[in-house]
């Protein structure tokens, strides 16, 4: 991440205003949270909580690096990136669905399961350094515009990507009839189930999909920054912040938008900062800011009450059965 | 069409010796059923008389394990109420299935493969429309449902089956959460759809409503047919015997001693429960000798006002009063030692623990020792057994496995025997929906226990949704609307219209006083 940041700085000239660079620089940075949070969604909206992201992600960075390092393929990187974290989604889906297990254990168990192996799998590359597939693209016309120019129209392909990927979730969920049978799903599986949709197939479906879009966030973070793979710390806790974003949204694809941006803008604090050469303000107290939120965010949702009153699914985090008589 | 048109056509649905078992339950033992277009025909039957069943097997829910179901010729087999949807068979039921954050036009549309893939909300909301107005049943597409009353909700629910184009619509029992004029109101439309030339199945077991609005009547007991009849050729008392299988009267019963002193007083109580008025400024005595019965539609605060009587809620404002000695607040175990006695509404789980045995569950309410003496308690539970004819194997029976007149019973005993000698004079009961799902033996049988209190001398206070039941027994009546008492009036002459509006917020709170 350090590295399209630099690189950005370089393409940009001294003189472009630090506050537009450090805006460009969290909107890409913002990406792979987008995705995953993006992913959450769909996930919560089902009635299923998560809270594997970070090790869905981590799964989804080690895979998409190992394929793109042996086969400098970015398009064969994604999809086993995708994969990787689906693969995972998957067992969270079974155990939560199938097995009726505690959703936040399980969740915890994704965590700590894709961290090892990741680790594990990761080991042979430790350290090394790879290129970035994804360089940024100038949207002719567009990109000379003050401001907007450099923070909208000179990003990478997928930053634009992201941008359809958001309005056509949020299309799927509040306007079309299958995005209707997850809501209800998410809301009251019981009404579902009275009306002949199988909850179980839609919360698989969706389990699993938002998984992938975690998988995404991995890729985006091995082919845009071309990072070195060192271990955990290549994700940086992203994947908690992406959990509390879905909160702060609302479970509305269109606001994690802006969330997303917002927090990385607060990410990169120290970078802007330093670069607007303020230091009487504590980079680190905004770097802070996403974390504390999380937290604060996190706790607040357990509540039910509260949940209720942020907009979360009114069946989040409950099995489904069927009462037989 | 006249009626006699009507009887002469052809059955649309032909239903010949279906059968369908339960573990350890004949449900539907050979039923034959013929229902007709433009007719209404009533599914009458005590709870569990199997008419639930039957009209699930109609509707796709359940499948028959033997016998003939035969729809407009052809026979049908549905393996979900999905294709039973397809033929034209809608059934609303007791319970909504509605999700209660969409509008009234997604709930419709949910589950409808009819619909594109890409819904169009303006094209559905105004066919909802459409048919509201056209079976008089209004409705506004795009409200939520959770803005919407009960009332509302089941009317959703019947535009619900409409829309996907239902010729049989299945009710069951539709007037159960209803109030006296939300009753009136569906009727209309049940009209309205005989008129058009659908049939209506209605399933019930108020006899009053049955004979005002059925053309048909078949009777169910315990899983069989015991008559098919006219409504016109029929009469209350047949249709209970024919339901009961022998001759039944639940009449009211009054007071017939003296009315001793307030045993349970209760003084402007409030009650602010998650920042809400949940009961407001409530004033009413109990005396001893008196049944008090609380009417009401279900949510308006009965459940809160029983709870905090019993002490387990702490009353916001006012006292409460327990044969003089003042409980309010004071927990659950202070105002039983003061006298009080609490049945619950939710009988297995706040009332009984389901896990344990009869025996064990009177345990609960004794004075608390360090040791058991489980001869002691199995002999008392024995005699409970005995004395209210509970049908269970013995004292070690696990109370969730009896039926729930048998644990009501067992509750009961409990709740009468806690101040140690049986009821004593000072004895105070609350009861809450104490007949609920009862059947009528069972529920004869308890009402039979609240009178035998009152003639002792004890005082209840008897809180249900069920205004028959609260009519057949109190001596006094008070009807509570959004957590205020709106109206009280005398037992014997109660006005069922004027109840009926209070119960529906139709009377303001300055027409009653404090009692």
């Amino acid at each position: 991440m350090i590295g399209s940041f630099a690189s950005f700085l370089a393409t940009s000239g001294i003189n472009t205003n630090v506050w537009v660079v450090g805006l460009a620089s969290a909107v890409s940075f913002a990406m792979p949270i987008l995705f995953a949070a993006v992913g959450e969604i769909l996930c919560e909206r089902s009635g299923i909580v998560n809270l594997g992201v970070e090790g869905m992600l981590l799964c989804g960075v080690v895979a998409a690096f190992l394929a793109y390092d042996a086969s400098d393929s970015a398009a064969l990187s994604m999809v086993c990136g995708l994969l990787a974290a689906g693969a995972l989604a998957l067992v969270h889906a079974f155990l939560c669905i199938t097995l009726r297990s505690n959703q936040t254990v399980s969740g915890l168990a994704l965590v700590i399961f894709g961290a090892g192996v990741s680790n594990f799998v990761g080991e042979p590359v430790e350290g090394k350094q790879i290129e970035a597939a994804f360089t940024d693209l100038r949207i002719p016309g567009l990109h000379d515009l003050p401001v907007v120019g450099p923070v909208l129209f000179h990003q990478n392909v997928l930053v634009y990507v992201s941008v359809l990927v958001v309005i056509s979730v949020a299309f799927y969920i509040n306007r079309t009839r299958p995005g209707l049978a997850l809501r209800a799903v998410g809301e009251s599986p019981a009404t579902a189930d009275a009306q002949g949709i199988s909850v179980s197939k839609v919360r698989y479906a969706h389990v699993v999909i938002g998984g992938m879009f975690a998988g995404l966030g991995g890729a985006y973070i091995v082919l845009v920054d071309g990072p070195a793979w060192n271990q955990e710390n290549t994700t940086g806790g992203i994947g908690w912040i992406a959990l509390a974003l879905v909160v702060f949204a609302s479970w509305r694809p269109g606001r994690v938008m802006f969330g997303a941006i917002a927090f990385g803008f607060a990410l990169r604090a120290n970078f802007t900062l330093q670069g607007a050469q303020i230091t009487w303000f504590p980079a680190e107290v905004l770097r802070m800011m996403p974390y504390v939120l999380t937290v604060v965010m996190l706790i607040a949702v357990s509540i039910t009450d509260v949940g209720n009153k942020l907009g979360a699914p009114a069946a989040l985090g409950r099995p489904f059965v069927r009462d037989e008589r | 069409m006249s009626p006699g048109d009507l009887a002469s056509a052809l059955p649309m649905l032909r239903i010949r010796g279906v059968t369908k078992s339960f573990p350890g339950v004949v449900a539907n033992d050979s039923v034959d059923l013929d229902i007709r277009r433009g007719e209404v025909h009533t599914l009458l039957g005590e709870n569990g008389a199997g008419k639930s069943t039957l009209a699930a097997m109609l509707a796709g829910l359940y499948r028959p394990d033997s016998g003939t179901m035969v729809l407009d010729g052809k026979p049908v087999n549905f393996a979900n109420p999905r294709e039973a949807q397809s033929r034209g068979i809608g059934m609303v039921h007791q319970h909504f299935r509605l999700v209660e954050r969409f509008t009234v036009a997604e709930n419709i549309a949910l589950g409808d493969t009819s619909q594109p893939w890409k819904l169009d909300t303006r094209a559905l909301e105004s066919d909802v429309q459409r048919i509201g107005e056209e079976f008089g049943l209004p409705v506004r597409p795009d409200a939520r449902i959770s803005d919407l009353s009960v009332g509302e909700r089941q009317r959703v629910e019947i535009v619900k089956t409409l829309y996907r184009g239902a010729e049989v619509l299945l009710l069951d029992e539709p007037t159960a959460v209803l109030t006296p004029q939300e009753v009136d109101a569906l009727f209309v439309t049940v009209r309205a759809m005989r008129e058009s030339g659908k049939a209506v199945v209605f399933i019930s077991h108020k006899l009053v409503e049955v004979m005002a609005i059925s053309d048909v009547v078949t009777v169910l007991r315990a899983g069989k047919v015991t008559g098919t009849v006219q409504t016109r050729d029929t009469n209350q008392a047949e249709l209970a015997r024919l339901m009961v299988g022998r001759e039944v009267e639940l009449s009211s019963l009054r007071a017939m001693g003296v009315r001793g002193s307030a045993l349970l007083s209760v003084s402007c109580v409030g009650l602010v429960a998650s920042k809400r008025h949940v009961l407001r400024d409530i004033s009413f005595d109990v005396h001893g000798g008196e049944i008090v019965g609380i009417a009401g539609v279900s949510g308006n605060g009965q459940r809160e006002l029983a709870e905090t009587i019993a002490g387990i809620r702490a009353p916001s404002t006012g006292s409460i009063s327990v044969a003089s000695q003042s409980v309010g607040g004071k927990g659950p175990r202070k105002t039983r030692a003061a006298g009080l006695s609490f049945v619950p509404e939710d009988r297995l789980g706040t009332g009984l623990a389901p896990s344990m045995s009869i025996a064990e569950n009177l345990l609960l309410t004794r004075p608390r020792s360090l040791f058991i003496s489980k001869r002691k308690v199995q002999a008392e539970a024995a005699q409970i057994i005995a004395d209210y004819d509970v049908k269970a194997p013995g004292p070690d029976a696990v109370t969730s496995l009896l039926s729930g007149g048998n644990s009501q019973k067992v509750l009961l005993a409990r709740e009468l025997a806690a101040s140690g000698d049986g009821a004593t004079s000072n004895h105070v009961l609350v009861v809450a929906s104490p007949t609920r799902g009862l059947d009528i033996g069972a529920t004869e049988s308890i009402r039979k226990r609240l009178d035998d209190l009152r003639q002792r001398g004890g005082a209840v206070l008897l809180i249900s949704e069920d205004l028959e039941e609260v009519l057949a027994l109190s001596d006094r009546v008070l009807v509570i609307y959004d957590g205020a008492m709106v109206y009280e009036c005398d037992g014997a002459s109660a006005d069922r219209t004027t109840i009926g509006l209070a119960m529906a917020g139709a009377i303001a709170t300055e027409n009653s006083g404090h009692v």
